[in-house]
């Protein structure tokens, strides 16, 4: 049967991939924002699957918010993007290295 | 039986895609990826009977999000050739750090809670129940407060977003309205008296 132990395993497979994809990929800042939300939807399947092994619809209430949150954190962080790059014509992130000590 | 060979297609699956997102060199690519990620993971969500979320999952996230995604990918005039190359220097670390977690994380989940609690599957709900249904009447109910915050921070993403991109360009003709309702006849009427023409 499949239960919460196969759904907690992908949800860390799932997260250990994003946190690999943002070491892997300092080159695209849209890359970065594509692996945060990546890593929002493996905190979700936790939250699913306690919801469900627990029996209580809170959990679920929790990813509701979590994909709101995400929604406008995608925004801004789109935002900033674009202004980045009006400004510095690049979103390499490499070449985005203004602020380092 | 059928439905763990459904649940391990499309996990195989979602582990594919996010693999394709985070190894496509063209950001294109990457955020296709991500909206065949998405897909499968509100099927396996379905399959967890987890129905409102999953339904909401493919309307906001690939509906919504995915799409502003792609429109951003496709408005910045981006060199691909040059953002694309090999992998970085960090590449061997960061995928010890992935390999480290997942072997940590699989650990902690089979081996060290040996209770059986989550061995025997979810427990199946009772005939009747809508997941629709539940999820309103405590969304509405003990979490109304949070839902009017993300109604608000909703809102505050809308402002920042429009203020942060939002420039002034030189040279662009705008109407001041106040301006144009306070004006009076006298400011643009002239009234010339004159003498009638004598009849010839």
């Amino acid at each position: 049967m499949i239960g919460l132990q196969h759904y907690l395993t992908i949800a860390a497979v799932l997260f250990a991939l994003s946190v690999a994809g943002i070491f892997i990929n300092r080159r695209n800042l849209i890359l970065l924002l594509m692996c945060i939300e990546l890593m929002l939807l493996a905190v979700n399947f936790n939250f699913i699957a306690f919801s469900r092994h627990l029996g209580d619809e809170t959990g679920q209430i929790f990813v509701f918010f979590i994909l709101t949150v995400a929604a406008a954190e995608a925004a801004i962080g789109l935002a900033i993007l674009i202004v980045i790059f009006r400004s510095r014509r690049t979103i390499n992130v490499r070449e985005l290295d203004s602020m380092k000590g | 039986m059928f439905q763990a060979v459904l649940f391990y297609f499309f996990a195989a699956a979602l582990f594919a895609a996010a693999l394709g997102v985070i190894l496509s060199r063209n950001p294109v690519h990457a955020a296709l990826f991500l909206v065949l990620a998405f897909f499968q993971s509100a099927v396996l969500w379905l399959l967890a009977e987890a129905e409102f979320l999953a339904i909401v999952l493919v309307l906001v996230y690939v509906g919504a999000v995915m799409v502003l995604f792609l429109f951003v990918v496709m408005m910045l005039d981006v060199d691909v050739e040059r953002v694309r190359g090999g992998l970085t220097r960090y590449a061997p670390f960061g995928l010890l750090v992935a390999a480290l977690m997942v072997i940590e994380l699989v650990q902690v989940i089979w081996f060290r809670g040996r209770t059986d609690a989550g061995l025997g599957g979810f427990q199946p709900t009772p005939d009747g129940y809508s997941n629709t249904k539940a999820l309103g009447a405590i969304l509405y109910t003990e979490h109304v407060y949070a839902f009017e915050i993300a109604a608000v921070i909703l809102l505050l993403a809308m402002v920042a977003a429009i203020t942060l991109t939002m420039r002034k360009r030189p040279g662009l003709k705008v109407q001041n309205i106040a301006e144009q309702v306070a004006v009076k006849a006298k400011d643009r009427v002239r009234i010339v008296k004159m003498e009638t023409e004598k009849r010839q």
